[in-house]
């Protein structure tokens, strides 16, 4: 069966156990390449300013060096960084890229030196349309050098706590005044419904006026049934606040819920199966 | 399932920090092995780790948790499941004298076929410019070999001064490089199922082939041995390892007959491939310098016998470090999975 192109690669390891690796996709490579090019360039073009400036060497042996020294950093820059920062350039990091091994295994320094010397088959004919093309078509988005040395390049998860923050950012909760209830909150409602709800407060801006009451008196009347908070609580709060207060109780880290409610626990007591 | 997730995660807790601990000291120290005792409790961990990522996934609240424990899980998977050989602190010495040669012996019939490759084109090239001398400009594309040999020979014997004065440093570093790009190139393009390789092969033997025919014909082969040898007998063995490393890869994606998955055989490779150009690499150096600064002086300046004998002497030594250099004592040429389990 042919398998379907993705942009999530799940490694399944022996144990049963899968961890999903979100892939990058050629636009943000390329950028990310822009950088590492820009990169290239200042540092080439800083060292022969540094040496013409400095007029220590004969014009010849100064031209020598800047030839050298252009090749091996253009060569050597994303081998160098790619080993050092374990599989990060400059321009991957600032795009939160990551060149990783296919399997989830290590990465070999082999692997490194054959993705970066096989750019000179990716960068033809011009910009990298052998590589762009490779990545669109390729199931896991490699170009011809990832896929010769067994390579991915992944791109960090946008963090979910993140978005939670500035959904409830400088509001007051209140239903962390009831742990028990949120408590009972976070055990009843499925994974699913709970996504549910986190996406329409993301993109509530983006709904129609009424379409949005709708929405959120549907979960919030749902999230009621569920747990019934105290009328101190929930007193003077539209629907999308009381989804709002539901879904920060849900994603909260843990941290922050046991700072906020103050609840004292056995750190060394044991967990219930 | 987990009831209480704080109670779950604050037990757990001490578990992460240690294989969190076990993985760093790993990651940052690559030779670093561990004990018998060390990988029993590293497994274990790795397992209990992987556990607590299965149940937390019934639990999907804790994003920030569940995100960690995955990252742990994925870099200790690799630290578990990795069977290649781990790298070792790496000797220059033991590279060139053991590891470059007998990866090259390893591959030798993709070097063979390198060469008859390189000598199709010579021929093809050889003939051409004998039977059609008009077909000069296309068969070799650089100006100063557009002229008449014997006419170039003449100019280049009666040069009063230096020509190479003031160039000879940057000319060496544009040889250099541009014979390496070549040569990266050659083997990159064993993307394309080894066919560029040849493509590029073939037409490096048109333009030799040709030259070579080109300076015989003329009876300007004294001149031809004396001009070539010195560097060629360096530079062209480089492109022709650069070409064998190129059918290598040709070979692996194509696979025929091996009951390997096109990754495992790409895996198996990959080693050998970065031995190769790092060792064409060095030759061009050497080549380059040589070309430079000893190649383009001719008679008077250098007899062209010195500059033959010179040629000589480096593709005897060149052929003698390739057969020879790190054969163990019964002779044998260990395979790649052969030395790995020696390592091992």
């Amino acid at each position: 069966m042919r398998e379907e192109k993705t942009n999530t690669l799940i490694i399944e390891t022996p144990e049963g156990i899968s961890f999903s690796l979100l892939l990058a996709g050629p636009t943000t490579r390329f950028f990310a390449w822009a950088i590492d090019l820009a990169c290239i360039t200042a540092v080439t073009s800083t060292l022969s300013a540094l040496l013409s400036t400095l007029g220590l060497l004969s014009r010849d042996v100064a031209m020598a060096i800047v030839i050298l020294m252009y090749f091996s950093v253009s060569i050597s820059y994303g081998i160098l960084t790619e080993w050092h920062w374990r599989g990060q350039t400059l321009g991957k990091r600032l795009f939160k890229l990551r060149v990783v091994d296919e399997q989830g295994l290590r990465l070999q320094f082999s692997q490194i030196v054959i993705r970066n010397l096989l750019r000179a088959v990716d960068a033809m004919p011009f910009l990298y349309l052998v590589g762009g093309v490779s990545c669109l078509v390729t199931r896991r988005a490699q170009r011809l050098g990832d896929y010769a040395a067994n390579t991915i390049v992944i791109r960090s998860r946008p963090s979910l706590e993140l978005d939670i923050e500035t959904i409830a950012a400088g509001k007051y909760n209140s239903f962390r005044d009831y742990p028990h209830l949120v408590a009972r909150l976070r055990q009843d409602v499925p994974a699913q419904e709970a996504a549910i709800a986190l996406q329409a407060l993301l993109r509530r801006e983006g709904l129609d006026p009424d379409a949005r009451v709708a929405l959120f008196r549907d979960i919030a009347s749902h999230f009621r049934s569920l747990a019934a908070f105290p009328e101190e609580a929930t007193f003077g709060l539209t629907d999308e606040q009381y989804v709002r207060n539901a879904v920060e109780s849900l994603f909260q880290s843990r941290d922050k819920t046991s700072s906020q409610s103050e609840l004292t626990h056995d750190r060394h007591g044991d967990i219930i199966l | 399932m987990i009831v209480d997730l704080q109670r779950f995660v604050a037990s757990e807790e001490r578990y992460w920090r240690e294989i969190e601990d076990v993985l760093d000291s790993l990651e940052k120290r690559m030779e670093r092995s561990l004990s018998l005792e060390e990988a029993k409790r590293f497994h274990y961990l790795y397992q209990r780790a992987s556990s607590d990522l299965a149940r937390l996934s019934a639990f999907p609240f804790e994003p920030g948790i569940r995100q960690r424990l995955e990252a742990l899980v994925a870099r200790a998977y690799a630290e578990i499941h990795e069977t290649r050989l781990k790298p070792h602190r790496f000797s220059p010495r033991e590279w060139f004298f053991q590891t470059f040669p007998q990866t090259f012996r390893r591959h030798a019939r993709a070097f063979a076929l390198a060469v008859i490759i390189t000598i199709v084109g010579s021929a093809f090239g050889g003939l051409a410019i004998s039977l059609d001398p008009d077909s000069k400009s296309v068969l070799m594309p650089f100006s100063h070999l557009q002229t008449h040999p014997s006419d170039r020979v003449a100019r280049e014997e009666s040069r009063a001064k230096d020509h190479m004065e003031g160039h000879k440093s940057s000319f060496s570093a544009m040889l250099m490089t541009h014979n390496t790009r070549v040569s990266i190139f050659t083997m990159a393009l064993g993307m394309t199922w080894g066919l560029g390789t040849i493509i590029l092969l073939f037409y490096n033997g048109v333009i030799l082939g040709a030259v070579v025919c080109d300076y015989v014909l003329a009876g300007e082969s004294r001149f031809l041995a004396g001009w070539l040898l010195p560097h060629g007998s360096i530079e062209i063995p480089a492109i022709l390892i650069a070409g064998q490393a190129g059918l290598i890869l040709g070979k692996a994606l194509i696979g025929r007959g091996s009951p390997e998955s096109l990754k495992t055989r790409l895996r198996s490779i990959s080693n050998d491939l970065v031995t190769l150009i790092f060792g064409v690499g060095l030759l061009l150096v050497w080549a380059g310098i040589v070309e430079a600064f000893f190649s383009q002086y001719h008679e008077p300046v250098l007899p062209y016998s010195l500059k033959i004998a010179f040629g000589l002497i480096e593709l005897a030594l060149l052929s003698l470090f390739l057969a020879r250099s790190g054969k163990n004592s019964s002779g044998k040429v260990m395979k790649g999975h052969e030395a790995e389990s020696q390592h091992a």
